[in-house]
């Protein structure tokens, strides 16, 4: 967090000339990790779906980690927006009475609007179950709310993808595929972290977690990764084979331009873990170990955090508009500032839960004891 | 500033946004009492489109005195309003441009356009003669000749084309760029939140990005200025071409067009069927860039 300070001190008081953006390549490093946060925070919440429509218990019981880590990954979001603003100060602009927010036009006031919607609802649902939790009393009254977050989680990240799938300059993101190749990736990387923090949480705080809950989950991962490989491939024909011009940020992003060819290692990576993570949520042997399925995870995250990141916002820019080529790679006040932006998100997120655990822990029917389910 | 509420709250027409906005000057004022006044005027002032008549003259009287103070000569900061019946378009033969680029240093001459780090309102391309042209990946805007025209090349100077269906104002989340009446395309750099969503919509690359304060030597300032075109720009905001927006909305043509040694460049207005722009349009091959993303730019290319 340190790190993160110093480094946005840096940016304020030298401008954007300490980051590598430039006029070429105007979103970086934060915006891909905004991008991917979105993702992780529709993705939290659909824990949920499991939990009350099938009445799925394991899960059930631990819906407030996932609707705390929604809330983490909204707050984390909007810091990335934040530290990307050439005029954090003048947010009040967009501003309903003060200020002028282009609405409905613009498709930035609609994500605005959005995730701040989604923010409220999570932050009221969990709240409320807390409360309730404490008094012991019955929180099924929160219940719509509840199956609001979950419609209301698609749209988050639908919204973010129409903010670059609107542009008609950028062929790399004006493609209809964009929003459900979105959503699949989100419910790949949000539930393998949900994995790995839910073990975390049982070894550190013997919060009594199912390992059925787990598996339930990494099918979920099986599932949503072989469509996000699927639609991946549908993309990768409908450019290759048509051979337009637009076929340059895809060549780009695979085998490098005319030399360039910095993403090109990433992007192999990404699909090599892919593939490998989603062999490993399908082969029965290795679906059935935690270690496996934990290995899987991490890869599935590292990934999706590519894919989503680096892998869909710079090659919108590369070539430019204008048919230029600037290669892009984060400067180091840029890696400090969202290393900072992380350790809040940690932070935020180590809060909440001690703050609800204690209340959890009171709140269990038999004090705690693992239930069946 | 107590002042200055004061006399808004007595306003008879006192509407509901101004009194949420002179509350929270008010609250704010108490907060930020030490910010210099100037910058503390420029956090609270109103939208350019929003402001009633005093506001506009104060703001552009503060802005004069600080650029006057700040690089040592005269400012004049105008808001001379659209003229009727115009709208402007811009013409340009590309069989005539030869690529000396002096229209780019004349555009960064009269639009104090930083020096360090460089902004550049025009590019011009180079394209091998053959090549596909259409392709702009063909085309590199660095070359450095030891004359030109280069035998074997031709050139393609490519700024904002004032698009008539501009993307870039639909995407920018505060209205802080728009198209005005005479289809010049603007922005408030007093509004700009520096949020670059234009810069991912233009499809023309005609936008830029103040990376830090502009590097604008006081020696070379232009001292003309427009709010919404020339004025020295803050750092963290976005700009682009505005058709030299204080010199057409007097009469002028822009700069690039006047300093062009070929005479490729022309101006004028389309509503107009005397002008020359129109005898152009209307009788030679023209095309635009782009057309098929319907962005209807008031820039013609003609061979
Ligand atoms: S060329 Fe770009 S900046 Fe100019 S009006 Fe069109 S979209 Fe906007
Ligand atoms: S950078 Fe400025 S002008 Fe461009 S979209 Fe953002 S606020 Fe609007």
């Amino acid at each position: 967090m340190v790190i993160g300070l110093i480094s946005y001190a840096i940016q304020m008081s030298n401008g954007f000339i300490v980051t590598a953006i430039r006029d070429q390549v105007s979103w970086g490093f934060y915006i891909s990790n905004f991008t991917f946060l979105v993702g992780v925070a529709a993705a939290a919440v659909l824990l949920v779906l499991p939990a009350y429509v099938y009445h799925f218990k394991p899960i059930k019981e631990i819906v407030f980690l996932g609707e705390m880590m929604a809330i983490t990954a909204i707050c984390m979001c909007i810091l990335f927006v934040t530290v990307d603003l050439g005029h954090p100060e003048r947010v009040w602009h967009m501003l309903p009475l003060f200020g002028s927010p282009n609405f409905p036009r613009s498709m930035l006031t609609w994500d605005v609007l959005v995730l701040n919607g989604y923010l409220i609802i999570n932050a009221t649902v969990f709240f409320y179950i807390m409360y309730k939790l404490y008094e012991g009393a019955d929180y099924n009254k929160i219940m719509p709310l509840v199956l609001l977050s979950i419609p209301w989680a698609v749209s988050i990240h639908t919204v973010t993808a129409f903010l670059y799938n609107g542009l008609g300059a950028r062929p790399f993101w004006n493609a209809s595929i964009l929003a459900p190749r979105f959503l699949a990736s989100a419910f790949c990387s949000g539930p393998a972290l949900m994995i790995l923090v839910l073990q975390i949480v049982r070894k550190m705080a013997n919060v009594p977690i199912d390992n059925k809950a787990i598996f339930k989950l990494s099918e979920l991962i099986a599932y949503t990764m072989a469509l996000n490989i699927f639609l991946l491939f549908c993309e990768v024909f409908k450019e290759v084979y048509s051979d337009s011009i637009h076929l340059y940020s895809l060549k780009y992003l695979y085998f490098g331009l005319h030399g360039h060819n910095n993403l090109v290692p990433w992007m192999w990576t990404a699909l090599v873990f892919n593939s490998v993570s989603l062999f490993l949520f399908l082969y029965p042997k290795t679906s059935k170990s935690i270690k496996y399925v934990n290995a899987a995870c991490v890869m599935t995250f590292i990934g999706v955090y590519i894919e989503k990141g680096f892998g869909l916002i710079i090659p919108g820019f590369v070539p430019d508009t204008l048919g230029e080529i600037y290669e892009y790679s984060p400067s180091i006040v840029e890696i400090g500032v969202t290393i900072g932006i992380w350790a809040t998100g940690a932070l935020i997120y180590t809060m909440l839960f001690k703050f609800a655990y204690p209340i959890y822990k009171k709140g269990l029917p038999n004090n705690g004891e693992r239930q069946e389910g | 500033m107590p002042n200055e509420n004061e006399n808004k709250c007595a306003d008879k027409n006192l509407d509901r946004r101004r009194f949420l906005k002179s509350a929270a000057v008010g609250a704010a004022g108490l907060a930020l009492s030490s910010c210099s006044s100037s910058s503390f005027q420029a956090f609270f002032q109103d939208h350019f489109r929003e402001m009633d008549k005093d506001e506009l003259l104060s703001t552009l009287k503060r802005m004069e005195e600080e650029y006057s103070k700040k690089y040592g000569k005269k400012f004049t900061v105008s808001a001379e309003a659209p003229i009727d019946e115009t709208l402007f378009g811009y013409g340009l033969d590309i069989s005539r441009c030869i690529g000396c680029r002096r229209c780019v240093y004349a555009c960064v001459e009269e639009n104090n356009q930083s020096r360090d780090p460089q902004i550049h309102w025009i590019s011009v391309l180079r394209f091998k003669k053959g090549d596909k042209w259409m392709d702009l990946e063909n085309s590199t805007k660095y070359y450095d000749p030891e004359k030109v025209p280069e035998d074997g090349y031709f050139y393609v100077p490519i700024a904002c084309q004032q698009c008539e269906n501009p993307p870039c104002t639909k995407v920018c989340p505060v209205q802080a760029t728009w198209k005005e009446p005479d289809g010049i395309v603007v922005v408030d750099y007093n509004w700009c939140i520096g949020c670059r969503y234009c810069m991912a919509a233009c499809p023309y690359g005609a936008r830029h990005f103040n990376l830090t304060d502009p590097g604008l030597p006081a020696e070379e300032v232009n001292p003309k200025t427009h709010y919404l075109g020339n004025r020295p720009r803050p750092r963290g905001v976005v700009e682009k071409c505005t058709f030299c927006i204080q010199r057409t909305r007097k009469g002028l043509y822009p700069a690039c067009s006047e300093i062009c040694p070929m005479g490729a460049r022309k101006f004028g207005n389309i509503l107009d069927p005397e002008s020359e722009i129109r005898y152009l349009i209307d009788k030679k091959r023209v095309f635009r860039l782009k057309e098929d993303l319907n962005t209807l730019p008031k820039f013609y290319y003609f061979i």
